[in-house]
């Protein structure tokens, strides 16, 4: 047990990377692939969950690769601040995969099984490495092979289409890595140093020349194209619509929250606040995108008649709703903002989870498709209302405790106008949701469409289980909440 | 372009000297310049200029698409089980000098296991990526 | 004439905006990942220029040699480098899959026949 508990940061990532390969070698065995997977995802949830007890009890934890000592050597450093992400990925690695197996059996072609499951395993390894790493190369190592990987499951959709937007997820995710590049390469020159804890240290002696001013832009811009910031969220929504059921469910739970989780620990604990806002004023540049990225995708989502399309543009909106939390610069902006991390993942993923259920029924979820849908599927449709309400962000769900704390950071930056704007944009999410509930509850099913049962247990328990966890965690707020406020805390705080 | 004898002849004289070539960059890797990486994509260069000579299916005899799967996974298990041995010897995650008594020792043996399974998955994998290119039918 | 000796910062550049240009100005997928692989290049020969060391030698330990140019930056390349192989793999193999589907390799003739995007 104690060795188990030595290594845990470095199981975290292990784990996943040393299951693809035997994985990969199943593909004769897709039912052994599927249950190797989920018994790596499961395990992977377990080393988090220590991870945050370890964290909570001893504090942060550093872990040394390969014996050497940082900042010569690669470290590994679990804090406050980044165990709420790899808890959402875990903890969304493991939802999925009990819902993958009937889901994917149908969408993706057998033979593919094995290869499908290694590559969501490297995904899932990507993303815990980029979030658990302490040394600014290996984020970039690790951000490409959690994307290489999603380029493969998104092309693995059954639509052509999902080849063609999975090829222009792979240019902008490129060039958005490639920037994040030459920013890492501009702070070496000027420091020597890729740890990020020394990079804090050392970045002050040189933060007024240009060449660091220029990293900094590269880097916020460059994660900024990963997080889907809006003018540069234009791969997501096709990614999102034509990707397979489970990997649409696993990478808007995820893939964004990782990006936005970078952009935090670059802009708060590496350059720190004091450069960041006070000397750049990033707050100026990212709050009206933000709103905007609020504004613009939500009414587009308005407009869409295939919901899995509405609820993508829907998730660039919420990225604005995390990035409005971090512009106000604020302990309480940051903490909506991680905590929405966390209550987004939950939201999102049920929301995509049931219209899972109703693909893997009906085949298709344009609105002429789900009308009347709501008799034919009850619980499908009750898990989604529940979760679309979430989404709205109504009192008693996890989505209102994030709008709560964006409102209450807004009015203690004496920012009314964004709080009023705040309320108003709930209201796109309303009708868009609503467009749902009026096609699956009043309307009648068109004529000659095939009547449908409910989907299946192995689909329903999971989608339940996170809609369970939407209203749960909206009434007993205590845990995500703590675990945000202590984050945003560390945050704040630097690296000292 | 089996017809050509120069290449022919030419192909089979280089195709042994390219292989060793590659072995000799991987052994060196740790002392000097070279590696896994290099000597990897320098073993499959040897295969791909079989094949372009020679045609696929020959090459495919030689090692097939489903053992190039299995040897590029082998690769990445000998990598990761040797990070996960020093666990158990009492090391941090690729502590190479735990593995052996004497701690140089260790190290090299460490780093020219780790370097081998490198250079066995680069081969496979640049090799698969040859395979799964060429082998499409053209429409 | 002193911004010529940062030549290398000027190389850098002009290589970056003509990869950057092709992968936003070309219709042709294929051409957008030749486009790709300059942008991501010119980040690589960035780099390896900063490592060179006036007077420095290959960092291997040879006796009465003091000076050696920084063996880190070459060593993220090689990663950098992989990943760059890897990306334009997988980006052909995309190429090659839009091919079958569509018949064609233009991006406004997919977009054509996908009806809007």
């Amino acid at each position: 047990m104690d060795l188990l508990i030595q290594h845990l940061p470095a199981l975290q990532v292990v784990l996943p990377m040393l299951a693809a390969p035997i994985v990969m070698l199943m593909a004769r065995a897709p039912r052994l692939a599927w249950a190797a997977t989920t018994l790596t995802t499961w395990l992977t949830l377990g080393v988090s969950i220590l991870l945050v007890q370890q964290v909570l009890l001893h504090g942060s934890i550093s872990y040394h690769m390969g014996g050497w000592v940082p900042p010569v050597g690669i470290e590994y450093f679990v804090d406050p601040a980044n165990i709420v992400v790899l808890l959402i990925i875990s903890l969304m690695g493991a939802i999925s995969m009990p819902f993958a197996l009937r889901s994917v059996e149908q969408e993706v072609d057998k033979a593919k099984h094995g290869l499908f499951y290694a590559a969501f395993l490297l995904a899932n390894c990507g993303l815990l490495g980029i979030t658990i790493t302490g040394d600014a190369f290996n984020i970039f190592v690790f951000f490409e092979i959690s994307a290489l990987a999603s380029y493969a499951l998104i092309a693995m959709g059954k639509d052509r289409r999902a080849v063609m937007s999975s090829y222009q997820y792979l240019v902008m995710g490129t060039v958005g890595t490639t920037f994040l590049l030459i920013g890492i390469g501009f702070m070496y020159i000027m420091t020597g140093t890729l740890n990020l804890i020394d990079l804090a240290q050392r970045l002050p002696e040189v933060n007024d020349t240009g060449t660091i001013r220029a990293a900094f832009a590269f880097l916020v811009v460059g994660i900024s194209l990963k997080l889907a910031l809006f003018p540069l969220h234009l791969w997501l929504p096709n990614a999102y619509t034509y990707a397979p059921s489970m990997i649409t469910v696993f990478l808007s739970a995820t893939a964004t929250k990782v990006a936005i989780y970078v952009l935090l620990r670059i802009i708060f604990s590496v350059f720190g606040y004091e450069f960041s806002f006070s000397e750049l004023n990033l707050g100026y540049v990212l709050m009206p995108l933000a709103m905007l990225g609020i504004l613009i995708p939500s009414i587009v989502a308005i407009f869409q008649t295939n919901i899995k399309r509405m609820l993508a543009y829907s998730s660039v909106a919420q990225v604005g709703y995390m990035i409005l939390g971090v512009s106000f610069a604020s302990t309480l902006g940051l903490m909506a903002s991680v905590v929405h991390l966390f209550n987004h993942a939950v939201t999102k993923a049920a929301l995509f989870m049931a219209l899972a259920c109703i693909i893997y029924r009906v085949g298709g979820v344009s609105l002429d498709r789900m009308a009347g849908i709501a008799k034919q599927m009850p619980w499908t449709m009750a898990a989604f209302v529940l979760a679309g309400l979430s989404l709205i962000g109504i009192p008693l769900t996890v989505g209102f405790v994030t709008k709560w704390h964006l409102l209450l950071a807004a009015l203690e930056g004496g920012l009314w106008p964004v709080a009023v704007f705040l309320l108003g944009t709930s209201l796109l999410a309303t009708i868009y949701i609503w467009k749902v509930v009026e096609a699956a509850y009043l309307k009648e099913p068109a004529e000659g469409a095939q009547p449908v049962r409910e989907a299946p247990m192995s689909l329903l328990l999971p989608t339940w289980a996170l809609t369970v966890a939407c209203l749960y965690f909206g009434i007993d707020t205590s845990l995500p909440v703590d675990l945000a406020n202590r984050a945003a805390e560390t945050l704040m705080g630097g690296y000292l | 372009m089996n017809q050509y004898v120069v290449l022919r002849v030419i192909t089979k004289l280089m195709i042994p000297v390219i292989l060793l070539y590659g072995l000799y960059i991987q052994f060196h890797g740790e002392y000097s310049p070279g590696g896994g990486f290099q000597a990897g994509i320098i073993f499959a260069a040897g295969f791909v200029i079989y094949s372009l000579i020679y045609g696929l299916d020959k090459a495919q005899e030689a090692i097939s698409p489903e053992a190039a799967h299995i040897l590029a996974a082998l690769g990445v298990l000998l990598y990761i089980g040797i990070g996960i041995a020093s666990f158990f010897l009492g090391g941090n995650f690729l502590e190479y000098k735990v593995l052996l008594p004497d701690d140089h020792a260790g190290e090299t043996f460490g780093i020219i296991g780790i370097e081998l399974g490198v250079g066995i998955t680069v081969a496979t994998v640049a090799l698969t990526l040859f395979y799964s290119f060429a082998g499409r039918e053209r429409d | 004439m002193e911004w010529l000796g940062l030549y290398n910062y000027w190389v850098v550049v002009v290589l970056m905006m003509v990869g950057f240009y092709i992968v936003i100005a070309q219709g042709n997928l294929v051409k957008k990942i030749v486009g790709l692989n300059i942008f991501q290049t010119s980040v690589f020969i960035f780099f390896i220029s900063l490592a060179k060391l006036d007077g420095g030698t290959a960092p291997v330990y040879v006796e009465g040699i003091t000076e050696y140019s920084n063996p880190l930056p070459h060593v993220l390349i090689l990663t950098a480098i992989v990943v760059g192989v890897a990306l334009t793999a997988m980006g052909l193999a995309l190429v090659v899959r839009v091919h079958e589907l569509y018949g064609s390799i233009e991006e406004d003739e997919i977009h054509e026949q996908d009806g809007k995007h």
